[in-house]
């Protein structure tokens, strides 16, 4: 497995590849950590859907993250479309046949991708999480924020927790990803679905029912990487959240492991 | 190691109601050549995957180099195959692709650069996938099925895209591989390619398998034919006509009657031509070739 977690990174590595993951996610990360700090006193609000995030609660031990966590769903998408062109573009450019002829043990070959793409998203958190943390520590003394708090045990392990909450859910969304890209083995298609359904989808069966988002999949990923919710609370959210991965990591394997490769 | 490279029996792959290959059996002894051709569609590439472990047959057994087609991951590090053309990431280079496959295979990287130079990329092994002509990522998939320095291996179509030079250069390195010991089962719609390099032949036809054997098994089994163009094209058909009333079967291909008959018969052929006002341009005696010999087996033009 761990030969085929390389032969997976001569791939992952192609700066090309890396920047364009690096700039799609930090864009979002950016952005929110600005608009965090520079809102704060905007009767408009300076967080998602209006609310106001004061200075009380940044100034707290979870100050620092708070902007990154807030991120979970962007981080996420950009992860999911990752794992669902890396999965998908083996059948699109016929390579699946190759690499199976030098890793004939499919299940190694599925497990050994999915490890190097974990690799790859947990690089992608580390990378987002520190540029929040460096802008939000930037911008809170111009938005007369303390950060005496922050740097603390407290503040630490709030880092820690708020890091391991995001990198579970990038994981999330990647094994989402993965599932569409073997399911419909085709990037665009596996990716357009996987970005409707999170951006959109989702939103709508809101209105359909309120109590609809306590059930997705997308909504418990996104909660995760918050730290749990007014609505969800972080237990329901990992539970249940695990629960549609492990559904999607049988559905991947059952694919890979029988399916004909016939392209 | 077993004496047969490979061995398929009663091999038979089912998409729904249509027999992409209906019961096929033959064997390649090892260290041999073996041309496999049939016309499009007649589940050559099936089998191959079959053989690779890629797809399930419905029901049959195969073994290659002794293990049987279920456990591919006890015989695929001696194997070597490209299956229908190359397939490649456009975004890596050519040398990066070889890498990623080596790495995945657990073979030495220096045999990256040496494969580059076999194949004739030399130079080019740095510039990306999608740079490359068709000939060139022809060669590259050669490169990547001689990657574990093979027992056997299997290439689909292996000179799509190449010149003549290249073409001659596969032809050689197909050759000095077999004289190594390495066993060659290679397709190819090049009839005259394969008749000159290959010992064994298995022929397939709507899914079955009309031939398996020796190639020279199949030639001089066949009858003899008599080659007839004439001065007016239009003559062929009256050329059949006499043929066919004589008791020798004719039909015409590429502007010639192919006629079934013994050497003899020519003579007569020519004065009954004469005696119809019919001028020929053309009368040869010849035995059939591979190309003349599949289209009657698999029932072409």
């Amino acid at each position: 497995m761990f030969r085929v977690f390389l032969a997976e990174w001569r791939k992952l590595r192609r700066p090309v590849l890396i920047l364009g993951s690096l700039i799609s996610s930090l864009f979002f990360t950016v952005l929110v950590t600005v608009f965090l700090f520079k809102n704060i006193d905007n009767p408009q609000g300076n967080a998602d859907r209006g609310a106001t995030i004061g200075r009380p609660i940044l100034e707290g031990a979870t100050g620092s993250v708070i902007a990154v966590s807030q991120v979970g769903l962007f981080l996420g998408i950009t992860a999911l479309c990752i794992f669902a062109a890396q999965s998908a573009q083996e059948y699109t450019y016929g390579t699946l046949r190759n690499l199976l002829v030098r890793q004939p043990a499919r299940l190694k070959l599925l497990a050994g991708k999915f490890a190097a793409m974990k690799s790859y998203a947990l690089m992608i958190a580390v990378v987002n999480i520190t540029v929040s943390v460096v802008i939000a520590y930037l911008l809170a003394e111009g938005a007369r924020v303390s950060t005496d708090n922050w740097f603390t045990d407290e503040g630490w392990a709030a880092i820690a927790r708020t890091s391991l909450n995001i990198f579970i859910s990038i994981l999330y969304f990647g094994v989402f990803g993965i599932t569409l890209g073997l399911i419909f083995r085709s990037p665009i298609s596996a990716i357009s679905i996987g970005v409707i359904w999170s951006l959109i989808l989702e939103g709508l069966f809101f209105f359909i029912n309120e109590n609809i988002p306590d059930w997705t999949p997308v909504s418990q990923f996104n909660t995760i990487a918050a730290g749990g919710s007014v609505d969800i609370s972080y237990s329901h959210a990992l539970t249940l959240g695990t629960s549609y991965v492990i559904l999607g990591i049988i559905i991947s394997s059952v694919l890979f492991a029988k399916r004909d490769v016939a392209n | 190691m077993s004496s047969l490279a490979i061995e398929v029996h009663g091999l038979t792959k089912r998409y729904k109601n249509l027999a992409a290959l209906s019961e096929a059996s033959f064997s390649v002894p090892t260290g041999t050549i073996c041309g496999f051709v049939g016309p499009n569609g007649a589940g050559k590439t099936t089998t191959i995957r079959m053989l690779l472990g890629l797809i399930t047959p419905t029901a049959g057994s195969a073994k290659v180099l002794g293990f049987p087609v279920s456990e591919p991951e006890k015989y695929l590090s001696l194997v070597g195959a490209m299956i229908e053309g190359p397939a490649f990431y456009p975004a890596l280079t050519g040398a990066e692709n070889l890498r990623v496959l080596a790495t995945m295979g657990d073979i030495p990287q220096e045999r990256v650069n040496e494969l580059i130079d076999l194949v004739g990329l030399k130079g080019r092994g740095g510039d990306k996938y999608k740079t490359y002509s068709l000939g060139m990522k022809q060669r590259l998939g050669i490169a990547a099925a001689l990657l574990p320095n093979p027992k056997l291996l299997i290439l689909d179509e292996p000179t799509n895209g190449l010149d003549p030079e290249g073409i001659q250069e596969v032809r050689d390195l197909i050759k000095k591989l077999a004289s190594e010991g390495t066993t060659v089962f290679v397709s190819s719609h090049l009839l005259s390619e394969l008749e000159i390099i290959s010992e064994y032949i298995v022929m397939l036809r709507k899914g079955e398998v009309v031939f398996s054997g020796p190639i020279e098994d199949l030639l001089f089994a066949q009858k003899p034919t008599i080659l007839v163009r004439t001065e007016n094209i239009e003559d062929l058909e009256r050329i059949v006509a006499i043929a066919n009333a004589a008791g020798h079967p004719a039909v015409i291909r590429h502007g010639e009657a192919h006629i079934e008959g013994p050497h003899e018969w020519a003579a007569t052929l020519n004065k009954s031509a004469f005696a119809a006002g019919i001028v020929l341009s053309q009368l040869n005696p010849t035995m059939p070739n591979l190309e003349e010999t599949f289209f009657e087996m698999t029932g072409g033009r």
